[in-house]
This record gives structure tokens, C-alpha cells and sequence, in this order.
């Protein structure tokens, strides 16, 4: 276990007061603490968005890329160097949203990332939009009359992608919060936590309330087990009555990074750039 | 009398049937015999059917461009006869199966000679399968200029990497030999161009995408990240090949953006990497790019351009991205773009891109196009010399500097030159912060206007900086020059043959060829075109990109354009002929 404090930075946030983010820094700097990682041994890539500005609010590596591109600069750092522990963090427009199409493939890939989706279901930082996973007929500045769109399940489209750790929590419950993102950083592979995540301002439908009254712990269910497909997916479609939270799938597959030859030796950011000048030489006689 | 070693083949038909990897061949054969080869490939986007062709052109000297006219068809099919016809030079061969349905006084008409040999017949009977008809052509080609056999059947052994003794490779050398002998004996006599090996030392025959991928591996490069698009998936096709050899990480993406992504990430981790593309997946990495230059990550990025817009012509060429590369992405930020002309230039452009990448903590453009992609030029090996190459990191920490430092490492320090120390993520005193947010030192976000400024300031001062490393632009012909041809890129073979066509009439010309465009090369600019009377721009686009990058740096207006956007290259001959007719008629 690592000091805490040596995640403390001297930035205060942004975010609104009651934010469902404060709930989601603490439970990512306590797991970070309780696993014994450092900062310098950490990288938070973030896209952008209310919950992307997570990286500027605690002492680690942090990359803020660019709206819905948390994930292909998390896994070129990681392939680059595996020896860090990279976190992407993205929100529900950015994640499920414009970064739909990374999603789909990292899934296929399966490096070794843990992926935070702070999902509030609306669009925040621009005040108010409808998003990805808004309920269907959710009221906003661009569906004035309610979206006609069916929500993102997040879940299921994690359980058909082939993610191999596929996770749910709730800002409001740090505790269970850490412990989730702790077995998401200990499983190897990617690891997709979705986070319910209250925006006190926006969303006035999916507040604490209305999920304190839904939510409930998978590993409280008897005869739950994560790493059968189909209890899985039963409880990926559960939504409005009950929500589960925990661990809903996991199984084990070789990351990507196991499997790229260039990579076993060691980190790829270690190697020079300079080669050997007779390897360049032969293959230059290839031309003649 | 006999023309020697100045001549051009062509070997056309539909897709599928072979004409590239042939002409491949054949032109390997001709480096061999030490002569000038320069071969081009041209197809259409379909895997079947269609008409392809593949043009070699051979000369005693270096040649760096394809010609308009052909002294060798070779047709697989008829609708090569119709199309390339007219291209035959009076006293030329066209090398046909005796059973292909042309007319042979179409032909006889215009001076050129029907050159008909049971080449089926001859595939089926020596080599037991028609699909050597290819090779038998080729062999006939050979025959008739006088190309010593020898040459032939070295490649043969060499492509089927085997061996004497193996079957296919026998019955491929049974096929050219019987195919050769035949046309040596029954046409050879009467065709006036020849062919005479020059003795030198081994060649490499090399395409632009190859070179600039070697190059890129002689940098160090580690990383490459794509989306398939033609003309640049060879670059990542050749490195791929090599994987094992050169220690690189290759991959491919679910697209452009993923691709330029990964590469950042990739290079923001220490590693020296690069993507490939086209316009059409230029344009998906535009927002990308703006991110390299904000975060200060270095990037390069090769754009093999094709007539655009959008889709436009897939596998033609056509140098119009010039402008949309010095300008994409919202912002304004430094960058550097390279235009090589040559192979040569395309390898120097494939280490010097990490260079300035690295140095400057910034996105850099190689530009290069369909032509120079695919078209392959014998070259003497130390043409690509690596003693050459530096591998400058510029200012990268290491784990020593990081260790030493007492305070606080801030990713975007305020520097008098621009650039900030880099340090690599993973070292307890080197916390590595960035944002494409507008940011203070430390790389938090800010909004303040007078860090702004700042900021903005440091990232602008790497351009001058970086315009110090800028080689200029090559002259090339008479000093005191009357008339001066302008051109950037895969321009420089056929301006090169243009101008030495034009001098040979007796005017004072020289050439002007750009070839790392960005920060523009103002003053070098300036001391040339201010002392030419007569100025030409020589592009490959409809608006003349050069010559209004050349207006907008200079105020010098270059009035007469010899621009083409057919998809097609250009010739020597092309633009000596449009510079008399456009340019010197009406001076």
C-alpha cells in the first residue's frame, strides 16, 4: 500500500458541487494507494468532457487527449511502455458516443487497461444535451420533445464485444467503487468499469435518489458468478427496476501486448533507435 | 543504325494477369545489365479485369521519369493494342501472341513492326502452363534488343528463389529460352534498338514508399500505426516484412484516427513513430495532428497523395495536398513539411522527418504521391548512404538528467529556444502532465490570456528554429538562367529531363525543385526567382499550390503554370514541349 497523500495534487476541481466526479477521483486515488502504484508508475489518459478533467486533479502521468480519444493514446502508451499502469478515463458522449468505434476494437484487442466511463447520461461541459445513454424520451436542448433514440446498454455491448472484464459501479458508493476499480486494475486485460455517475446540474431523471433506490451489489446475489456468460448477460439487461452493480463478467485471454513478439524483451520505449548497422546493411542488399 | 540503350517497353492487360510482377522482373534484369531503369506501374482500383500496364523505361544514363513514347508493346490482351498504339515509336515492336486478333496493317501503317510468336504455344509446350505467356514475352522482348539470355534467367532463378533443378523455375527458363531464341532469330535482325550491358558494381532497384520506409528504419523508427490506403500501404507493407529484422511494432487500426492516435500515444511513451496514409485518411487525422502540436508530441506522418477530391481517382497521382497540409487542423502551430522528389530525397525524407519531429516536439509531413509510391529507379547502393543519417533526439531527458533534477518537471517550460526538455513517463521526479487544453508549464489546463500568450509564443519559436534545419531548395542548371522551372516533389525527374531538353536548344534555363517545403525557404526563394526573367511553375494540381505559397512568402507572381490533374504523371517531353509552346512562344 502506497501513501495516499502522494496522489494529493494542489489543483482544486472545477466539477459542480455533489458532482458524482469527486466520488470517482477518491475512489480511483484510493485504489491507486491500496495496490501500492505510484504516481510516476501511472498514466491517466483522458478525452474530454466534465469527468476528463479527472488527470489535472491528482498527482500521476496524465495525457487529456481529445474529445471521444481517451483509448488509441492509452493503448499506444501502453504498447510503447507496458510497465506503466494506464487508466483511460472517458465519459458517457465521449466513451459510447464519438468514441464508439475505439471501444469496439479495443474490446477485440484486449491490452491491459483499465477504462473508466464516468456516465452521467447526459452531455455536461456543453450544458445539457441529450447523450448515449439518455433514456429514451429524455428531455434536453436538442430533443425538446424527448429523444426518440433507445439508450446505449453499456453492458451489453461490452459482453458482445469481447471485453473481459466488464464492471459497473456507482459514484455514490465509493467504497464498492474502489473495490471495483481495484479488480479492474488487477485483472489482465481490458477492464471496462462503467461508473452511474449523478450530474447534479443537468440531470434532474437519474439522480442519487433514483439510483439509490436501484442499485444492488451482483455479489449479493446468491449463485452469481461472474464468469458465466449468461448470468452476465441476464444481468446486462436489467435496467429499470434493478440495477447491479460489481463485477458482471470476466474471463481470462492473453492481452494484446503478450502476443507482439517486439514487446516480450522488455518495453519497446527501452530499445534505441539506433540499429545495427549490419542488420541495415543486409536488407539493403534486398534491393539489388 | 541502331539505337542503343534508349528505349521503352510496355507490358499491358488486365488485371490479374501479371504485367507488374513481370515488368518487375524485367526491369531487375535490366539493373543487372547496368543500365538507367526507371518503371512504372499504372492500374486501376479493381482486383480483376480492367487494363494495367507496367512501362520500363532503359537508358545509358540515370532516368528519373517515363516517356511518351514506347519502343516495345508487349499486349497480353487487345485492348492494350488499342489503348498504347499510338504510343509506339515508327520502327518499334509490338510482341503479340500469333493468335491475338489485330490487324496487322494497323500497324505496318504507322511504322511499326508486328512481332508475332506462338507465345501461348510456347508457355504450354516448354513450361506446361499458359500463365508463362508473361515470361515468353518478355523473353521475346529481350531477344530482339539483344539483351544477353543470361540476364533473363538470373531473375527467373532469383523469383522463384530456388536453384537449377527446381521444376518451376526449369520451366520457366525452358519457355524464355525457346521464346528468346525465336525472337532473336526471326525479328532481332531487323529491330534497330539494342541493348548493351554496361559493366558496374550491383544496383538496387528501389520504389519511393520502400525508400522511405528504410529510411524510417535507419531512424530508429519503432512504431508504425495504419489504416490499409492506396498508394501508402507499401510503406507499412515493407516494414511489416521486416518486423523481425528491424525490432517494430506494426498496427493496424480500425482507422485513420485510431492510427495517428496510437502513434502518438506511442511517441508521447519515447518511442519514434509514424503513420501512413492518403487524403481521404489525412482528413480523418486532422484533429489529431492539432493534439501532437498542442501536447508538443512528436509525429510523422507520410501523406502519399492521389487526385483527389474524395475518393477521386484511387490509384492515380496528383501533388494537391500541398496546401491542406501546411494548413490542417484549427489553430495555428508549427510544422514541418517535406516534399522529396527522388528516392534518394524519400529516403532522406524518412529519417530526417524523426529528426525534426523529435528536435522540435512537433507534427511533421512527408508528402509524397501514387507516382513516386509505386515507380521504381535503379540506383547505385551508396545513393543511400547511411553515414549519412543522424539520429537527433533533441532535448529528451534521460533517467541521469531526471535523477539530478531538484525541482518540479514542468512538460511545457517557458524556453528561450521554444522547445522544453522532454521527459518520458515512468520516473518518480519526471511526472509528465499534457493536455490539448491550452496549458500552464506544469501542463494543467489554463485560460488565462497572459500564459496563453506565452505559450503560443514558445510554440511558434520552434518554427524559426526549425526553419534553420530546412535544406534549401536545389538548383540545378545555368546560374545566370533566363528561364526558371519551378517544382516541388515527384516532379523532379521529368523537369529534370525538361530542362535538360530546353538547354540542349541553347536557352539558359535552370530548375528550381523544393523539397522541404515547410518552414518555407524565403530567402534562398527570393535570390533565385528575383534574378530569373522568365519563371515557370511545373505542378501536379490544379491550382498551383507551389507557386501561391511562393506569392503569399514572396510577393513574386509567377505567371505562367504548367499544371496537370489528369491523374497521370508527367514526361520530360510533356513539359519541355508546354514550356515552348505556353511559355516561350509569347516571350
Amino acid at each position: 500500500m502506497s501513501d495516499l497523500k502522494l496522489f494529493n495534487i494542489d489543483e482544486k476541481p472545477t466539477w459542480c458541487p455533489g458532482c458524482g466526479d469527486f466520488g470517482i477521483l477518491a475512489a480511483i486515488k484510493q485504489a491507486f494507494s491500496q495496490l501500492d502504484l505510484q504516481p510516476h508508475n501511472t498514466m491517466l489518459v483522458s478525452g474530454i468532457g466534465c469527468g476528463s478533467k479527472l488527470p489535472y486533479y491528482m498527482k500521476a502521468n496524465g495525457f487529456d487527449a481529445l474529445h471521444g480519444r481517451a483509448l488509441p493514446v492509452a493503448t499506444g502508451i501502453k504498447l510503447a511502455n507496458h510497465e506503466l499502469n494506464v487508466m483511460a478515463i472517458s465519459g458517457d458522449g465521449d466513451g459510447y458516443g464519438i468514441g464508439g468505434n475505439h471501444l469496439m476494437h479495443v474490446m477485440r484487442r484486449n491490452p491491459n487497461l483499465t477504462h473508466i466511463i464516468e456516465n452521467n447520461q447526459v452531455y455536461g461541459l456543453t450544458k445539457g444535451q441529450y447523450s448515449p445513454t439518455s433514456d429514451r424520451g429524455y428531455i434536453s436542448s436538442t430533443s425538446p420533445e424527448g429523444s426518440i433514440e433507445i439508450m446505449v446498454n453499456p453492458m451489453a455491448v461490452a459482453l458482445a464485444g469481447g471485453a473481459t472484464f466488464v464492471g459497473r459501479g456507482f459514484a455514490g458508493d465509493p467504497k464498492h467503487l474502489t473495490q471495483l476499480i481495484m479488480k479492474a486494475i488487477q485483472h489482465k486485460g481490458y477492464a471496462l468499469v462503467d461508473v452511474l455517475q449523478p450530474c447534479v446540474t443537468y440531470n434532474k431523471i437519474n439522480t442519487y435518489d433514483w439510483y439509490k433506490e436501484r442499485v444492488y451489489k451482483v455479489d449479493d446475489e446468491e449463485g452469481f458468478d461472474s464468469i458465466d456468460f449468461g448470468q452476465a448477460w441476464a444481468k446486462a439487461r436489467e435496467w429499470d427496476e434493478r440495477i447491479p452493480i460489481g463485477v458482471i463478467y470476466q474471463e481470462d485471454r492473453p492481452t494484446y501486448e503478450e502476443q507482439v513478439e517486439e514487446l516480450q524483451k522488455g518495453p519497446l520505449m527501452r530499445w534505441s533507435p539506433e540499429r545495427p548497422r549490419d542488420v541495415l546493411e543486409a536488407i539493403k542488399l534486398e534491393f539489388v | 543504325m541502331a539505337v542503343v540503350n534508349d528505349m521503352t517497353f510496355k507490358m499491358g492487360g488486365e488485371a490479374g494477369q501479371g504485367a507488374d510482377t513481370s515488368g518487375h522482373g524485367f526491369a531487375k534484369a535490366l539493373t543487372r545489365a547496368g543500365l538507367g531503369v526507371y518503371g512504372l506501374q499504372d492500374y486501376m482500383s479493381r482486383i480483376r479485369g480492367g487494363h494495367n500496364f507496367f512501362q520500363i523505361r532503359v537508358s545509358d544514363r540515370d532516368v528519373q521519369a517515363t516517356s511518351d513514347a514506347v519502343h516495345v508493346l508487349m499486349p497480353l490482351d487487345l485492348e492494350t493494342v488499342h489503348e498504347h498504339l499510338n504510343e509506339v515509336v515508327p520502327g518499334g515492336a509490338v510482341i503479340m501472341d500469333s493468335r491475338l486478333k489485330v490487324d496487322d496493317g494497323l500497324l505496318t501503317s504507322r511504322g511499326v513492326k508486328p512481332v508475332r510468336i506462338p507465345l501461348t504455344e510456347i508457355a504450354q509446350r516448354e513450361g506446361g502452363n499458359k500463365i508463362m505467356m508473361n515470361t515468353a514475352s518478355l523473353s521475346v522482348a529481350a531477344g530482339i534488343s539483344g539483351l544477353p539470355f543470361e540476364y533473363i534467367e538470373q531473375v527467373i532463378l532469383d523469383n522463384f528463389g530456388s536453384r537449377k533443378g527446381s521444376k518451376i523455375a526449369d520451366a520457366n527458363i525452358a519457355v524464355a529460352r525457346a521464346a528468346y531464341d525465336e525472337g532473336a532469330r526471326e525479328f532481332g535482325p531487323d529491330f534497330d534498338f539494342k541493348l548493351e550491358p554496361r559493366p558496374t558494381k550491383p544496383r538496387m532497384l528501389i520504389n519511393g514508399n520502400q525508400a522511405i520506409a528504410f529510411g524510417a528504419a535507419v531512424a530508429g523508427c519503432r512504431w508504425i500505426s495504419m489504416y490499409p490506403m492506396t498508394p501508402a500501404t507499401t510503406i507499412t507493407e515493407w516494414l511489416a516484412a521486416h518486423h523481425r529484422k528491424l525490432g517494430i511494432v506494426v498496427k493496424e487500426c480500425e482507422d485513420e484516427i485510431t492510427a495517428v492516435l496510437m502513434a502518438i500515444g506511442a511517441a508521447h511513451a519515447g518511442v519514434r513513430a509514424m503513420t501512413a496514409t492518403s487524403g481521404g485518411g489525412l482528413s480523418l487525422m486532422v484533429e489529431a495532428v492539432g493534439l501532437s502540436a498542442m501536447t508538443e508530441t512528436p509525429l510523422v506522418v507520410v501523406d502519399a497523395q492521389r487526385a483527389g477530391p474524395s475518393t477521386g481517382l484511387p490509384t492515380r497521382t496528383e501533388q494537391s495536398d500541398l496546401q491542406f497540409v501546411m494548413h490542417l487542423s484549427q489553430g495555428e502551430f508549427p510544422r514541418v513539411v517535406l516534399t522529396p522528389g527522388t528516392v534518394e530525397e524519400c529516403f532522406q525524407a524518412g529519417w530526417r522527418a524523426f529528426n525534426f519531429a523529435e528536435k522540435y516536439q512537433i507534427p511533421v509531413f512527408i508528402l509524397t504521391d501514387m507516382n513516386q509510391s509505386s515507380a521504381i529507379r535503379a540506383i547505385d547502393p551508396d545513393r543511400l548512404s547511411l553515414d549519412e543519417v543522424t539520429i537527433d533526439r533533441g532535448e529528451l531527458l534521460t533517467d541521469v538528467d531526471l535523477d539530478a533534477m531538484t525541482e518540479e518537471y514542468l512538460r511545457h517550460k517557458l524556453t528561450p529556444s521554444g522547445v522544453s526538455p522532454r521527459a518520458l513517463p515512468g520516473h518518480p521526479k519526471g511526472i509528465v502532465l499534457t493536455t490539448s487544453d491550452e496549458h500552464y508549464e506544469d501542463g494543467q489546463a489554463v485560460e488565462e490570456a497572459e500564459m496563453r500568450v506565452l505559450q503560443m509564443e514558445k510554440r511558434m519559436r520552434k518554427l524559426d528554429l526549425a526553419a534553420q534545419d530546412i535544406r534549401a531548395p536545389l538548383v540545378e542548371g545555368a546560374a545566370d538562367a533566363d528561364l526558371t522551372l519551378v517544382a516541388w516533389g515527384s516532379t523532379y525527374g521529368p523537369v529534370h529531363e525538361a530542362r535538360l531538353l530546353l538547354a540542349a536548344e541553347g536557352l539558359k534555363v535552370n530548375h528550381l525543385h523544393y523539397h522541404e517545403v515547410w518552414p518555407f525557404p524565403t530567402a534562398r526563394t527570393e535570390q533565385i526567382l528575383r534574378n530569373s526573367r522568365h519563371i515557370v511553375d511545373i505542378e501536379n494540381n490544379y491550382t498551383g499550390q507551389l507557386a501561391l505559397v511562393i506569392k503569399m512568402m514572396t510577393g513574386i507572381d509567377i505567371a505562367h503554370r504548367v499544371l496537370k490533374y489528369s491523374g497521370r504523371p508527367f514526361t520530360g517531353d510533356e513539359i519541355a514541349r508546354k514550356v515552348r509552346e505556353g511559355v516561350l512562344a509569347h516571350v
